[in-house]
């Protein structure tokens, strides 16, 4: 029998479904007559009698004070009475076989009151007034469900029986490829979903027939999982042709011999005081934190799912790289995460949306919700992220999320031993997410969500959080000798990785499973969520399982790592693969790629005429563009605090409310030691040169660390690449060139990469398009920073009145790819740079002053530049600022007419002193917005300005401004010649007000734009 | 008796709780001792509780959230663990519910017993803004009944949920529980620029899930057991106050007092 049970709000209470669907709807333009009742309900499926399903529903399903319910058996009249005369009725469901896990929750409550329920799935019901057809239709799909996870019932249910799975009947499968062409092998590998090169897949046949006999289908897919972009990164760690404007330069492993190198080379000439610990090898890189523990942090990316399902796929996005430090050593606890979202503007026109696409504010509210409802349910602080806008975002998404973890140091590494158990623990098997790992080796197009619907995945955080509570239980007992996580690839991946050295042998049909009627294959390469590998010796296993059980969690041994070389699998004792782990993981063939970068030319920024000396209508423009502007939206719905060693906050100031750099946290409660988080990235820089994007990303990561009080030597920094197709020379061009620049970069600051993970082919192919659009080029630079004592640390608004601002770092005439040039659609001008020696020693300088606490406030200087920095620590601070721009350290050359004008200038004004830019009319833009990279401002009580200038040294510093209580913003430009009433230069000279605005009004422009 | 002087605390954990560590670190510091025990050992055994001076159900997501906040932990409680409960209650002794712990001490019936026939008094249910927020308060205790809020007049916490909305059945409820001096702890405005509303109802975010009477916390006719939204082992360091790099701001941590409070009544 199959119950249903609806849940309406009780009269008077709001129906906060209802709303947000009306919400929503009124942004994308239904008409203003659209009416909805919302309700959520559950179907209950098993021998219940009416009695029981309304016990249920009153004491678990619904809340007597503020909900109403309806129960009948479907079918019923009760259930499709409309509400309030709404006629039309649409419900929506999780597609069968998607994880469902408030039905799975409900299921094992209703268990608690001695009732028996076979199955139970949940339910939105909407009733809805005021729509035709079509556009109940489109509300449908653009609103109420996404179709990659959940189907739409128009109308009355029309079943009487949840589906629940069919068994499964065996049947071994092999692929005939010992005698196919080309052609077939082309077809095979796009079909099956491989995604392997035609190379590739004759690599394989030319194996198999040496081997006399075609592979089964599961040999097939392993090969393909573990050949995988996702798995191997065979393209940035293989082997590379590049010429670019630095000459001609060939890799055999462009990873290894740039970013890896670069670590290699800093941990060398550390010698003794190497702080790193495990770096490339692992889920994720180690880097020491004290005496007892090390710290572990990764970052990736989850990009194609998201655009598919963006709560889905940023949910597993976050759950997948927890379990990344849970699989590091022997297991770390997660201790805080990170997000890093890219999109296209949430305000782009729906009917600019191609077919196939989500729209960007659907996709950036669904990612931050799964990341929010995975995060905060783990109970781990989401400290640190930023979110960045193009256009070109609109098909390919870029949802990058991090994790950091505590280990103790001598947990740090992890050793299979031969004869050791495979045991699989964590969450059941299903069909989620089959095909993962090959599918983010393709490129989306319109049909990307048929055919590659089952790649999405959702996740259920709580049975993370059990895995997680019992692994560091076990951890601490000693009860397995490796663990590893279940990512892409699945049980594929993590048996093949871990028994890579040894060999192993797995018993399919003994792996748990969600719902019947699993093949073999499909075990094997399910991408099922809240999996982990463990390594357990025998005589360990009762004591595992013991401790698994006493916390309901699921442990099972499928299998065992045999001293073979050799992976086999089997299924009820019939062997359906048996593959040498050498060809497995070192049988791919060389290919040889070409890369070819060479940088635009520099064309000059034509700047915008203008006829009045004030720049803030700029400046509130660049505050409100969405790169910039205020995404406390985001940050709030994030539990930045649990855990209790919060000490520097995503927002901060007068009112909560500020710009923090970066986030401080306290992993250990009883120690003052702190870590420090923050990332770097500039997708503008790099359609002018990715070499100065890379650097630039860099260095605002560490100036981002090193302004809240990160020893700036003991920062670690993680690279993600996500690029478009990298099959095209100068695409991957581009990306060689980055990676040289990180090499370049990382060498230079002594700063060691220790992680990095890349993602390519993000290209959208529009229906009919000829060429797909490519993202523009996206590197993520994440940094992990130290503080030996937390309550050194600064935080960026202004404290007090009266004291003095400094800026330090050069200013320099750096708008290219800046958003002064974004928000006036300008193209050209120089890209900022990055002087690594130069920057090494203001890192140094800056944090020597905020060591010995010289520092109140320290802000670093980014998009938007000087003016936005002084504004954001202005309102921040809830005070007032006043900077002048003459004071500024900057290295502008103002070209040959301004310094003839200038040199003709001072013939007539005799005892005047003059600004070198006084006459140079690009000086007040640059000086305002420039981006130039490596530039602090620091407030600096009017006491401490000898020992902080003493502490700066000789690295380019000088005072600027000084904080007011005005509540004002004011900047004074550079003194020049005052225009006569014709525009043309008298001799007096004066300094303009180029800026003048209440810090309120400053603020409510930065705020406005993403308060949702 | 050394134990009466250092009393015992029960960190109950479940699936999905996840504030157990901070919350026993919290007790530590104001001088309890702290076992943090998973909700199946004590259902094997409930004779556990006889070890314990004070219970604590700390914040997190048990079961998820799924169905509702608190709801299925609370239900295992209720089903399993009552009598037991009522049992800690009558011999003197202490619970505490924060946020989550909050949420299921009011759907389990310990903390404001449900009417036979008209039901529970009152539940915590979704905030008006429809979504999960993580922000600091300004909190007033109103009354003496309450055992962790003696002494205290205000305190700065934050808060971080999404079904934190106390609303009661009606508003005869709401006028006794604040009659009875249970309405114990409530959002203030945060600062004078704070809107005064008529009915006394402080406007969000200052109010920050819409809360009738801004209740932000529950105590029992005894006041002895306390349920609150706002997480004070999250403000037992100057370090975690969000200004604390602010010359202006002076604080050691005003949510420790709750726990030494706690503490202080077994000395």
């Amino acid at each position: 029998m199959l119950w249903e049970i609806d849940i309406y709000p009780a009269p008077g209470q709001p129906n906060l479904l209802a709303q947000s669907v009306t919400a929503e709807a009124a942004d994308l333009g239904f008409p203003d007559a659209l009416r909805v009742v919302a309700a959520h309900g559950y179907l209950v499926q098993g021998d219940l009698t009416e009695t029981q399903v309304r016990r249920i529903a009153a004491e678990l399903l619904a809340d007597r004070v503020v909900q109403r319910t309806v129960i009948g058996r479907v079918g019923d009249a009760a259930l499709v009475e409309p509400p309030e005369g709404l006629p039309r009725l649409v419900h929506v469901l999780p597609k069968p076989g998607v994880t469902d896990p408030v039905a799975e929750s409900a299921r094992a409550a209703i268990a608690d009151f001695d009732i028996r329920a076979d199955a139970v799935r949940t339910l939105k019901k909407y009733w809805i007034a005021g729509l035709d057809d079509e556009q109940l239709a489109t509300l449908s799909a653009k609103i109420l469900a996404n179709d990659a996870i959940e189907q739409v019932i128009v109308g009355p249910l029309g079943f009487e029986h949840l589906a629940v799975g069919s068994p499964y009947t065996f049947e071994l499968v092999t692929v005939a490829i010992r005698e196919a062409d080309a052609a077939a092998l082309t077809k095979l590998s796009l079909e099956g979903q491989l995604f392997l090169s035609l190379a590739e897949m004759q690599t394989i046949q030319a194996h198999f027939r040496s081997l006399g006999r075609d592979p089964t289908d599961v040999e097939l897919e392993t090969v393909a999982q573990t050949w995988s972009e996702h798995c191997s990164h065979k393209t940035l760690a293989g082997r590379i042709r590049y010429r670019g404007p630095e000459g001609e330069r060939t890799f055999d492993n462009m990873l290894k011999e740039t970013i890896f190198a670069a670590t290699v080379k800093i941990r060398e000439q550390a010698g003794e005081n190497d702080w790193c610990v495990s770096v490339f090898e692992d889920n994720a890189g180690i880097v020491r934190f004290d005496d007892k523990y090390n710290v572990v942090f990764k970052v990736e990316t989850h990009n194609h799912p998201s655009a598919l399902e963006p709560y889905g796929g940023a949910n597993t996005g976050i759950g997948g790289v927890i379990r990344d430090p849970m699989g590091t050593g022997m297991g770390a606890r997660p201790i805080c995460n990170t997000d890093v979202f890219c999109f296209a503007p949430p305000d782009t026109p729906s009917e600019e949306i191609p077919q196939g696409v989500l729209h960007p504010r659907r996709l950036m509210k669904g990612g931050d919700t799964g990341v929010r409802d995975n995060g905060n349910r783990m109970g781990i602080p989401t400290v640190n992220g930023a979110v960045y806008f193009d256009r070109r975002y609109l098909g390919n998404p870029l949802v990058y999320c991090g994790n950091i973890g505590l280990i103790p140091r001598d947990k740090s590494f992890k050793h299979p031993h031969p004869g050791d158990l495979v045991v699989a623990m964590g969450g059941r098997t299903g069909r989620d997410g089959i095909h993962g790992a090959t599918f983010s080796s393709a490129e989306l197009t319109h049909q990307s969500d048929e055919l590659s619907g089952g790649a999405v995945q959702i996740g259920n955080a709580i049975t993370e959080k059990m895995l997680l509570d019992v692994l560091l239980v076990a951890q601490e007992r000693g009860l397995y000798n490796a663990v590893t996580d279940c990512g892409a690839g699945g049980f594929s991946s993590a048996v093949g990785e871990m028994g890579e050295k040894i060999g192993a042998e797995v018993w399919l049909d003994r792996v748990p499973l969600k719902y019947e009627g699993l093949s073999y294959t499909e075990i094997w390469i399910s991408e099922a969520q809240e999996r982990m590998v463990l390594s357990v010796p025998e005589d360990k296993w009762d004591a595992l399982a013991e401790l698994c059980r006493s916390e309901g969690v699921e442990a099972t041994v499928i299998g065992r790592f045999v001293p073979t070389g050799r992976l086999m699998l089997k299924y009820n004792d019939r062997q359906v693969a048996d593959l040498a782990m050498q060809f497995l993981h070192d049988g791919r063939p060389p290919v040889v790629r070409e890369a070819t970068y060479s940088p635009p030319p520099v064309q000059p920024l034509p700047l915008p005429v203008k006829d009045v000396w004030d720049h803030t209508g700029e400046l509130t423009r660049i505050l409100g563009s969405l790169n910039v502007a205020s995404k406390h939206w985001v940050i709030r719905q994030y539990d930045h605090e649990v855990q209790g060693g919060s000490v520097i906050k995503p927002l901060v100031g007068a009112n909560n409310d500020g710009p923090s750099d970066a986030a401080v946290l306290r992993p250990v409660l009883d120690s003052r030691r702190g870590i420090v988080v923050s990332c770097g990235m500039n997708p503008c820089y790099g359609d002018l040169d990715t070499h100065a994007m890379a650097a630039g990303a860099i260095d605002e990561a560490v100036r981002n660390a090193v302004a809240v009080g990160a020893d700036p030597a003991r920062i670690a920094i993680l690279d993600n690449f996500c690029w478009g197709n990298t099959d095209r020379a100068e695409t991957l061009g581009s990306l060689v060139r980055a990676a040289i620049a990180c090499y370049d970069v990382a060498t230079a600051l002594g700063t060691p990469f220790v992680s990095g993970k890349d993602s390519l082919n993000n290209e959208f192919r529009p229906e009919g398009a000829a060429e797909p659009i490519a993202i523009p080029p996206s590197l993520l630079i994440s940094a992990l920073g130290m503080v030996d004592d937390v309550e050194k640390c600064v935080t960026m608004d202004l404290k007090e009145p009266d004291n003095y601002l400094y800026q330090v770092g050069l200013t320099r005439e750096e708008l290219g790819g800046s958003h002064f040039a974004l928000v006036h659609s300008l193209s050209g001008g120089r890209v900022p740079g990055v002087d690594a020696k130069m920057a090494r020693r203001i890192f140094a300088a800056v944090h020597r002053a905020i060591d010995a606490g010289l520092v109140q406030a320290c802000h670093d200087l980014s998009e938007g530049g000087l003016a936005v920095a002084a504004a954001e620590m202005a309102f921040a601070g809830n005070l007032g600022l006043r900077v002048f721009l003459g004071q500024m350290p900057q290295a502008i050359d103002p070209d040959g007419r301004s310094a003839a004008a200038l040199a003709e200038l001072e013939k007539k004004v005799h005892n005047t002193e003059l600004h070198p830019l006084a006459t140079y009319p690009g000086a007040t833009a640059a000086l305002l917005f420039s981006e130039s990279n490596t530039r602090f401002l620091c407030e600096v009580r009017p006491e401490d300005t000898e020992r902080f200038e003493a502490a700066l040294g000789d690295v380019p510093h000088a005072l600027v401004g000084e904080v007011v209580d005005t509540g004002q913003l004011q900047i004074v430009g550079v003194p020049c010649p005052i225009p006569d009433d014709h525009g043309n230069p008298t001799t007096e000279i004066g300094a303009p007000l180029v800026v003048e605005a209440d810090i309120d009004v400053l603020k409510e422009a930065w705020q406005k734009p993403l308060r949702w | 008796m050394v134990t009466t002087m250092q009393p015992n605390v029960l960190i109950l954990r479940a699936p999905g709780t996840n504030c157990d560590l901070e919350t026993a670190f919290a007790f530590e510091r104001a001088g309890a001792k702290t076992e943090r025990l998973h909700v199946n050992r004590v259902l094997e055994n409930p004779a556990l509780f006889e070890r314990f001076q004070i219970l604590c159900l700390p914040g997190g997501f048990s079961y998820g959230d799924d169905v509702a906040a608190g709801r299925i932990l609370g239900n295992q409680i209720q089903h399993h663990l009552a009598d037991r409960m009522a049992e800690f209650r009558a011999e003197g002794k202490l619970i505490l519910g924060i946020c989550n712990g909050f949420q299921i001490l009011i759907k389990c019936g310990a903390l404001l017993p449900p009417d036979a026939e008209l039901g529970p008094p009152a539940t915590l249910t979704w905030n008006d803004s429809g979504r999960f927020e993580d922000r600091w308060v300004e909190l007033g205790t109103d009354g003496e009944k309450c055992v962790f809020l003696k002494g205290i007049e205000r305190m700065y916490l934050p808060v971080a949920h999404a079904e934190g909305k106390f609303v009661t059945r009606d508003r005869a409820v709401l006028d006794r529980l604040d009659a009875d001096g249970q309405l114990v702890l409530r959002y203030r405005p945060l600062s004078e620029r704070t809107p005064a509303v008529a009915d006394g109802q402080v406007p969000f975010p200052d109010n920050p899930n819409g809360s009738m009477g801004n209740v932000a916390g529950v105590c029992d006719a005894t006041g002895r057991v306390l349920g609150l939204m706002p997480h004070p082992e999250r403000h037992i360091d100057r370090t975690h106050h969000p200004r604390w790099t602010r010359p202006e701001t002076e604080t050691t941590g005003d949510g420790l007092a709750v726990f030494v409070n706690a503490v202080e009544y077994f000395r």
